[in-house]
């Protein structure tokens, strides 16, 4: 089996692979604990600034929307190198896996407040009625009916944000982030280790595979409609 | 006490005023079961929403209990609601919350209410609408029937004056819409609760409301006693919704008066005439014969009543509608 393997992949090194997948976890994990972070907030303001809703702003909704529409029309390759040098000022330095955060969240959070947005408008304007009906403020409402009956596609949001942070977080690899896409274009593509390109990508799939799963779970799991 | 004064509704639609309400003045008294009906589009879902405001008004001034509820700040409105409570047609509960906890949620919304306080009145209210055993099931196991209970007791949790009813029966099938029915009623006679109810049947109307509204094209076009506007409708639109939960249809009815012969008297009997042996004793001594070309026998509420048209032919006509005048008979000639 090993020699099976050796003959196989010669040119893997499978330590290099072992940190290479650590560091996607990482730079994924970070950048999706900020993109939530950012990204709920805004997607809740501008479902209340919307138009007939709670709080309805036009001004607000429109500049929010905008700045959110912008982060979201630059493709993420061009938002990398763009971000470079807000990057080295918030963090120092814009290679590696720190470096690669600021972007993955410019790109991340944006996207994400869309979702949320947008699973904020599923929830039955009714509920939001009745809730009002018995005196709650805007807090209560969006803290006590809301996010509770958004749960799901909010759960859904962060899973697809989630995947799509696996994808952005390996194209990183082009302005010098790490991780397997790092990997895969250092060795895989600059030196034709084809080996290597075979097993970043494996990995990547099943990475996604993963994450699509457990968040088809967590959806099944709060959703009591 | 709920007073309109005046009250009036528009929406700025494309920068005109559309009117949802004209001006309307009325009073619904303390402890009553209103209903306000009237078909879709006529106004009585904006009219039911003005009095805990979820509508405001565009001109007159609202007064409950004496206080003028149009000028109050977003607090007063938060507190002053919490004594409003609201039942839907479609329910509006929380999927995400047990029923136990959506009977809760209003109470902790109001953030005065102990833990403690909390359990006990949900435990109190479950027993009340009979959902002890369903108490941590999710809305979307319970029947229509089920769901509307539980929304009735999570607008009771607060222990509200007014209770609020849009169309709270339209999405249930009839069986259902009476236990809904008897509910209400319970609710209003042992917690001297004022109900507000609005609805597309009179039906509804005919069994537990004590006064009633008819709206058409965002007018209040009568209103009265329930038996009063039920028996003797005026307002086109208030016959049309008489007849048509009375399943009367009117051409047919045309028809078989052209038939019939003789006088044609509409009796109206109500309390306790309804079950006097009345007709028999009076065609035998005015000597007139009679066929019943249409009736019914039924309930407003509690008090029952009978509408019978008749033909009558020969005998003394006169003698015979005095006869019944004078045992409290309300007798219409038709013909």
């Amino acid at each position: 089996m090993e020699a099976l393997m050796e003959s196989l992949f010669t040119n893997v090194d499978w330590t290099e692979i072992g940190w290479a997948s650590w560091d996607t976890l990482v730079m994924v994990g970070m950048s999706l604990l900020f993109s939530v972070l950012i990204g709920l907030p805004v997607g809740v303001l501008l479902f209340l600034f919307g138009k007939r809703q709670l709080l309805e702003q036009p001004i607000a909704y429109a500049v929010l929307s905008f700045v959110v529409n912008v982060l979201r029309s630059v493709p993420f390759i061009i938002l990398l190198i763009v971000m470079i040098p807000f990057t080295v000022m918030l963090i120092g330095t814009s290679l590696g896996v720190a470096g690669a955060i600021p972007p993955l969240v410019a790109g991340g959070a944006p996207f994400f407040a869309r979702l949320v947005e947008t699973s904020l408008r599923e929830v039955d304007r009714g509920i939001i009625e009745a809730t009002q009906a018995m005196g709650a403020n805007v807090k209560q409402i969006v803290f006590g009916a809301l996010l509770p009956e958004a749960l799901p596609g909010i759960i859904a949001g962060i899973t697809v944000t989630a995947i799509t942070l696996v994808s952005y977080a390996a194209m990183s690899g082009v302005v010098g982030g790490g991780g397997l896409g790092d990997l895969a274009i250092r060795f895989g593509y600059q030196r034709f280790q084809t080996d290597v390109m075979v097993i970043t990508v494996a990995l990547l799939v099943i990475f996604v595979q993963l994450l699509q799963m457990a968040g088809d779970r967590l959806v099944l799991y709060f959703s009591r409609r | 006490m709920i007073v309109f004064d005046e009250v009036q509704k528009s929406y700025q639609v494309g920068g005109r005023a559309i009117p949802a309400l004209h001006p309307t003045s009325m009073t619904i008294e303390t402890g009553e079961v209103f209903g306000i009906v009237g078909h879709s589009g006529a106004g009585k879902s904006t009219l039911v929403r003005l009095i805990n405001l979820l509508e405001p008004p565009t001109g007159g001034r609202i007064l409950i209990d004496d206080e003028n509820i149009t000028g109050y700040n977003a607090s007063e409105l938060r507190a002053f609601r919490r004594k409003v409570g609201m039942i839907f047609q479609h329910f509006n509960l929380l999927s995400s919350k047990t029923v136990a906890d959506n009977i809760a949620f209003p109470m902790k919304l109001a953030g005065i209410y102990s833990r403690t306080e909390i359990r006990d009145r949900v435990d109190e209210l479950l027993q009340r609408v009979s959902l002890v055993d369903q108490a941590n099931k999710y809305p979307s196991q319970l029947s229509g029937g089920q769901k509307q209970r539980v929304g009735i007791a999570r607008a009771l949790a607060c222990r509200p004056t007014i209770l609020l009813c849009d169309e709270a029966t339209s999405a249930l099938d009839p069986q259902t819409t009476q236990s809904v029915l008897r509910l209400l009623a319970d609710i209003n006679r042992e917690l001297g609760l004022t109900i507000v109810l609005i609805t597309h049947e009179m039906d509804v109307v005919r069994r537990v409301c004590d006064r009633v509204a008819v709206m058409d094209a965002g007018e209040v076009v009568e209103m009265g006693a329930v038996s009063d506007v039920f028996l003797h409708p005026k307002h086109p639109t208030t016959r049309d919704f008489v007849f048509e939960s009375e399943n009367i249809d009117r051409e047919e009815m045309q028809q078989d008066l052209q038939h019939a012969k003789g006088r044609i008297l509409r009796l109206t009997f109500r309390g306790e005439s309804t079950y006097t042996p009345l007709l028999g004793s009076v065609a035998r001594e005015s000597g007139v014969d009679f066929s019943i070309l249409s009736g019914r026998i039924d309930h407003i509420k509690d008090t029952p009543y009978g509408q019978l048209t008749l033909s009558l032919v020969g005998g003394d006509l006169d003698t015979a509608m005095q006869a019944l005048e004078a045992a409290d008979v309300h007798v219409e000639v038709l013909r």
